[in-house]
């Protein structure tokens, strides 16, 4: 329900500075993505906002309210965290309950709003259990109950599928879709290093490098339009082909970038030569590696799951219109 | 059938080399601790004195109680279970132990807790608390004795001089002050071992757990309450019982600053007394063994209780 704006932000740690000087605008029940490498300050952004820690410069508005001193409590967040962060010794009511217990709010209130939260997240059968008696997906859920209960208007998520294995990551990650769903207008920020994650996930994209803003976009816009290098080789997967060199010196730039369904196999004319040397079934497609003489190989869907045979020898031909040309700088030329 | 037997060899194996381990362990544990033990306890079913040691003989449960029936029909008890200077030990152990313990476990709670916290310079303020643990007991037992002199002593000084007292206390001398200079000694002492532990247990705690307490908005006092102890709780159970132990047969504080004093002397300086000062030593064996006794029951009890809180909440 809020609209966070973060005006020029930095944050520093003693003498090393982690954010440094970042403008956002999150707009009112919006879901948006931190998403970048670790030690990018993805997560210190998420606890500047949830005023876990201060901002050493710069302003950060709730609604227009300048909340750079205001406490966490009084902010009107809920925060889920990588690690749970349950109380131990509480059962899954109380955890729920134990925020709402210190309002003072009425017993049948509380009680209300528990149940409401644990039907919601399908934990109703849990509310008697030890958190050490639950499953990580459990605990999860517990986690995100507890938030709901809050009834926030801003909704922080430090990473909270990274302590998941595969299946149930796939799995929570769809019940947080469906939440945000839910709760249209809620206000959510969800922190990961999972590029898959930030896509499936976000309706905007944040990507954070070394404390500053690379890009703010939607999934589409990150993904077909990058500002530089880094956001074209973090957000995709298999991560975008770079070539440099005689081959970017053809296409009139330092660095040039494809992806690898933009790249056609062909048999006359071909823009590059080379020899298969590896090939990935992944299932859904088939990714063949070719050695062209670049620094890495080149990476190729093939098209209707076709496998390739090692060794033979091919030849490619990038799709125009899906060319990625950055300069010197790592910006792209349009 | 073959494989089967070969994995019993290996099992045998297995605990052959484990005896070995223990072997040296068993030994030592038997020449150091198992034999005085018994020793001491067979001696106090003797008449054993310190000048014949091995002249004694057996005289059943005397040395605890002896029923004497005098010729003029009167009933005498006699032995140390009706002995009102050990059961003045007793007391005295007891009391010494409970409220010394209580004040560490206070004070060390509270430092630990300041520890926890991130401050500039803490590894050097971690380091000097511990001073006090470090020092001998000997040499802090003299070194207070000094300070709490009537005539020469730097807190008698200080006392009067900011005018709470008209003169100097012998504190160490006075019945009445005798057994709170030995507790302000032992917790001065000893409260940096308990704030250790605690420290320990509190650093078992996931940060994170408070900065959910933070969002939730709960008021500090009600974080330590709710959270904190709770969570602690295992960890300071430990201390206790740690602590407990170690005050119950505390000796040489004792015997250095405030020898002879009806108000301090405990059951390790009684014993000790009986079994060299007043050479009667199967009546010291006796008071040893039930010093021993009393402390086996002590820890028998914390242990049940504690493995009953484990299994009702116990740790993450």
């Amino acid at each position: 329900m809020a609209e966070i704006i973060l005006k020029n932000v930095t944050k520093s740690f003693g003498q090393i500075e982690v954010i440094k000087g970042v403008d956002l605008l999150i707009k009112k029940g919006e879901f948006m993505v931190f998403v970048g490498p670790s030690g990018c300050g993805k997560s210190t952004m998420l606890r500047l906002i949830s005023g876990l820690e201060g901002i050493t410069t710069g302003e950060m508005t709730f609604d227009g309210e300048v909340v750079n001193n205001v406490i966490p409590s009084k902010r009107g967040i809920a925060m889920v965290f990588q690690s749970y962060a349950l109380y131990p010794h509480m059962n899954v009511y109380n955890n729920m309950a134990f925020g709402m217990k210190l309002a003072k709010s009425g017993t049948d209130d509380i009680k209300q709003r528990v149940e409401a939260a644990a039907k919601l997240l399908q934990i109703e059968h849990l509310l008697d259990r030890l958190p050490k008696q639950l499953s990580g997906g459990q605990r999860q859920r517990v986690a995100i109950g507890r938030a709901i209960v809050r009834d926030p208007r801003v909704f922080l998520f430090d990473e909270p599928l990274s302590n998941l294995d595969a299946a149930l990551r796939v799995a929570t990650r769809l019940e947080i879709a469906k939440l945000h769903h839910n709760m249209g207008d809620v206000t959510m920020i969800y922190v990961t290093h999972d590029q898959v994650e930030a896509m499936t996930l976000a309706d905007r994209i944040c990507v954070l490098r070394d404390g500053y803003v690379e890009q703010v976009g939607t999934p589409s816009e990150l993904y077909e339009k990058p500002d530089s290098i880094f956001v074209a080789g973090f957000i995709g997967s298999p991560k975008m082909n770079f070539l440099e060199g005689e081959f970017a010196d053809a296409f009139d730039c330092t660095t040039l970038g494809i992806r690898s369904e933009h790249i056609d196999f062909c048999d006359e004319n071909p823009v590059w030569e080379g020899e298969v040397v590896h090939t990935e079934d992944v299932g859904s497609d088939n990714y063949i590696f070719v050695e062209i003489g670049s620094n890495e190989p080149l990476i190729v869907r093939s098209p209707g799951r076709k496998g390739s045979e090692y060794g033979r020898k091919v030849g490619l031909k990038p799709q125009d219109q899906h060319l990625h040309r950055f300069n010197h700088e790592g910006h792209p030329i349009r | 059938m073959f494989n089967f037997s070969k994995e019993l060899d290996l099992e045998a194996q297995r605990r052959r080399a484990a005896f070995y381990f223990l072997a040296p362990m068993i030994i030592a544990l038997f020449c150091v601790a198992a034999w005085p033990l018994l020793r001491t306890i067979y001696f106090s079913f003797t008449d054993t004195s310190l000048t014949n040691l091995y002249g004694g003989e057996w005289i059943g449960f005397d040395n605890y109680l002896q029923r004497r029936e005098l010729s003029s029909g009167r009933v005498i008890w006699r032995g140390t279970l009706v002995d009102p200077a050990w059961w003045n030990a007793v007391w005295n152990t007891v009391r010494f132990s409970v409220i010394s313990v209580f004040f560490e476990t206070v004070f060390g709670l509270g430092i630990a807790l300041v520890l926890n916290a991130e401050f500039r310079g803490r590894g050097w303020v971690r380091a000097a608390i511990l001073i006090p643990w470090a020092i001998p007991t000997i040499v802090s037992a003299k070194m207070w004795a000094w300070m709490l002199n009537d005539q020469f002593g730097i807190i008698n000084d200080i006392l009067v001089r900011i005018g709470i007292l008209e003169r100097g206390i012998a504190w160490t001398a006075s019945i009445d002050t005798a057994m709170t200079a030995v507790l302000i000694v032992d917790i001065w002492k000893t409260t940096p071992f308990m704030a250790l532990l605690c420290l320990a247990g509190l650093q078992m705690i996931p940060r994170d757990i408070y900065e959910a307490a933070k969002i939730d908005g709960v008021h500090p006092l009600k974080v330590f309450w709710k959270i904190t102890l709770p969570l602690v709780r295992p960890a300071l159970m430990v201390a206790v019982i740690f602590r407990m132990l170690d005050a119950l047969r505390i000796f040489d504080l004792i015997y250095v600053l405030t020898p002879n004093s009806k108000a301090t002397k405990t059951m390790s300086v009684i014993s000790r007394e009986n079994l060299i000062d007043f050479d009667k030593f199967a009546y010291g064996s006796a008071q040893s063994t039930l010093l021993f006794a009393i402390i086996a029951i002590f820890v028998s009890l914390y242990i049940w209780l504690g493995k009953v809180n484990l299994s009702g909440e116990g740790n993450q």
